[in-house]
């Protein structure tokens, strides 16, 4: 009783709560200074997508539309055609809304050639709506600058698929 | 000029003198209030592990400005139905009232503005009508989470402020004074004579706790800041406000912040005296730097509570300004008047 | 002379803000232009030398009286149209009454005022508060202490008033009793036996 009110009046409970956060203010700093600092990213990074080629330049889309299919935020939309030249499938469109993509990977999961990809590359900005929708040429050039990322990702990320 | 000064019977040079007196007041201590603020996302950064704001300028120094820029190019936003004139009127109504009350607070023996006999009463009677600024915020927003916590600002402000006179009457009682420089003065003369030990927080211990405290809950700050309760009511009374007038009201809550901290400096803690014996050379005599010390400690101590406590719960902070502060302060009031009287009395 | 331009200045003030506390349409506006009264008056007392007054004048009625008063008067829903209605069938009791206190304050004023204090000459180094006080805790000290003791009674009304522990089925919180709440008391460790599921036959 005594050692309650003794308590109680000399806030002795607020005092050790003091002394928690004055050793807090004298503790390491956790903070990344992040435009000069970075934190690791793992290979499976979702970030950007990009649309890649086979090593002839061909591209690697059929336009099974799988992607389009499992996409389950609608980002994204194709449209096919069939190649003059050698009867193949081709796409003629294929654009992603960045708006409304939820970075979920089933696009590269669906995909059955390995066409639709997503890189660690995080570290793109749109200032209006129409800077954030993506063409088929936007995401092959995308492909064709990051090719060196996305051979090294995939085979670092090899033995556990 | 000459036919005015006659006519007023007044030297016009007092005004300019006074103009100039206030210029030099209000502007070093706006920059000071506005490095409280920096201060306060620092060390709540610290004690958080994180570093801070320590973008603009070298370790973030040039960040108040930062702020001061950004509100002043932001919209003023006046709600449709709101009363406009009361809307607008209102943040200058606490900002002038925590301006107006540095009239009076002395920094040294010499540098004050006006010395006046009752500047204590002053100082309590200016900042009471501080609470005006918050009720009529909440109230001509017309908004409900702003009347709100116009509502439970007001019922805060004026229970602690009776906790807080009685405080001040402990002070008095010892004193015999309400002038602020003669309460200064008195702390550093008695048996104890000089240092640390003949400051009024030591005999008058409970009433300093119980002033800290309810300064606190005065100036709305956590733990006690349910009037501007994000998790319930967004914002409080100032939800409404944006760009320069909610600037006012973070002004006017640091303004007084540093004001709290230096009246429980000066009544308390012995002002600009020193913490050492008069016979230790220059670190012995009394400097108004250890009165800005002393200030900047306990501002430490605000953001320290800030990031310590959680918030109370509203009738938790009624319980305790009325059912703990008050009855506290009442029976100490009647021990040291006791102790006064007696032989062991330490007092004159 | 600038105390006359200030007399002038703060009395005009006062008057026309005492007009519209009556006049003014909103309620929460005309409790504000009683502030400024108030705040005004005590300007004009601090002019008088009597800066204890002046300032307690504020700290009391502006400071804690006229906020409750705001308060009350946010929180209320007042219709301005229902409260004029009777304003034609009251008028002559408001005048008559109006007369009365006029002529009261002329009573006042044309008597001349009883001083039954004189500041001595020893008094005059003393501070206006200091004086006030010599002289409501000697001369004064019993009336002080009847007048204390009939707010006390006011306050002790009040709480009477709400007091509902009284009633039945009241529900109350102890806020002591929750502060000093602990993990031992909230959670208690029961011993059972194992009980050995029972199958049933059909």
């Amino acid at each position: 009783m005594i050692k309650r009110f003794l308590k109680t009046y000399l806030l002795l409970e607020l005092l050790k709560g003091m002394g928690v956060t004055l050793r807090a203010f004298f503790s390491r700093k956790v903070t990344v200074q992040y435009p000069e600092e970075k934190t690791p990213l793992s290979p499976r990074f979702r970030g950007l997508h990009a649309l890649r080629r086979y090593p002839n330049g061909e591209e690697r889309c059929i336009g099974c539309k799988l992607c389009e299919a499992v996409c389950p935020a609608l980002a994204i939309t194709i449209d096919v055609h069939e190649r003059e030249e050698d009867h193949t499938r081709r796409t003629t469109r294929y654009d992603i809304e960045y708006t409304k993509c939820i970075f979920c990977g089933f696009c590269e999961e669906a995909c059955p050639v390995d066409a639709i990809v997503e890189i660690p590359i995080l570290e793109y900005h749109g200032e209006k709506r129409s800077d954030l929708f993506y063409t088929k040429e936007m995401l092959l050039a995308i492909g064709d600058k990051y090719e060196p990322i996305i051979t090294k990702t995939r085979e670092m990320d090899k033995k556990y698929r | 000029m000459e036919t005015l000064q006659n006519l007023l019977g007044i030297n016009l040079g007092f005004f300019v003198w006074k103009l100039i007196c206030v210029i030099a007041l209000v502007v070093p201590l706006t920059i000071f209030v506005a490095y409280v603020t920096l201060a306060e996302r620092k060390v709540l950064g610290y004690m958080h592990a994180r570093l801070g704001a320590n973008r603009v300028g070298p370790k973030g120094l040039l960040q108040p400005f930062a702020d001061l820029l950004k509100f002043i190019f932001k919209e003023l936003l006046v709600p449709t139905k709101a009363s406009s004139k009361i809307f607008t009127i209102s943040p200058m109504i606490i900002l002038i009232c925590a301006l107006v009350t540095w009239a009076v607070v002395p920094l040294s023996p010499t540098l004050v503005f006006t010395n006046v006999n009752a500047s204590l009463l002053y100082v309590v009677a200016i900042s009471s009508l501080g609470v005006y600024g918050i009720v009529l915020a909440g109230w001509a927003g017309n908004s409900k989470y702003s009347f709100l916590g116009g509502v439970r600002a007001t019922a805060q402000m004026i229970s602690y402020e009776l906790a807080m006179g009685f405080a001040l009457v402990g002070v008095l009682m010892v004193s015999g004074t309400l002038n602020l420089i003669d309460i200064v003065k008195y702390q550093s003369v008695g048996m104890l004579g000089g240092s640390i030990l003949s400051w009024n927080f030591i005999p008058l211990f409970p009433f300093f706790l119980v002033y800290l405290i309810s300064g606190v809950a005065e100036t709305n700050r956590a733990p006690f800041d349910v009037c501007e309760g994000e998790s319930e009511i967004v914002a409080g009374f100032f939800v409404e406000y944006s760009g320069t007038t909610f600037a006012l009201f973070m002004l006017a809550e640091y303004v007084n912040m540093v004001l709290v901290s230096t009246l429980t400096a000066l009544m308390f803690l012995g002002g600009w005296l020193s913490p050492f014996p008069a016979s230790w050379g220059i670190i012995g005599t009394a400097n108004m730097a250890y009165l800005v010390l002393k200030v900047c400690f306990l501002l430490f101590g605000f953001i320290w509570y800030r990031a310590t406590f959680p918030r109370y719960r509203y009738d938790q902070i009624m319980r305790l300004g009325w059912k703990v502060f008050l009855p506290i302060t009442l029976v100490w009031i009647f021990v040291l008047g006791a102790w006064m009287v007696s032989p062991l009395s330490i007092w004159h | 002379m600038l105390q006359t331009v200030f007399f002038y200045a703060f009395s005009i003030v006062l008057v026309l803000s005492a007009l519209q506390v009556v006049l003014a349409k909103n309620p929460v506006q005309s409790v504000l232009f009683l502030v400024l009264a108030f705040v005004t008056s005590s300007c004009l007392w601090i002019m008088l030398n009597v800066e204890f007054l002046a300032l307690t004048l504020i700290l009391v009625y502006v400071g804690a009286v006229m906020v409750l008063f705001l308060f009350v008067v946010m929180m209320l829903d007042i219709d301005i149209e229902t409260m004029r209605k009777g304003f034609w069938k009251n008028l002559p009791l408001a005048i008559c009454l109006g007369l009365v206190i006029l002529v009261e304050m002329i009573m006042v004023l044309v008597t001349k005022p009883v001083v039954v204090y004189k500041m001595s000459q020893t008094d005059a180094t003393l501070s206006n508060s200091n004086q006030i006080g010599w002289v409501l805790y000697t001369q004064y000290s019993y009336p002080v202490e009847l007048a204390s003791l009939i707010l006390l009674l006011g306050l002790v009304v009040a709480v009477a008033l709400t007091l509902r522990s009284s009633e039945k089925n009241a529900k109350y919180q102890d806020i002591s009793k929750q502060v000093a709440v602990s993990s031992l008391g909230r959670i208690e460790m029961v011993k059972m036996q194992a009980e050995k599921p029972e199958i049933e036959g059909e």
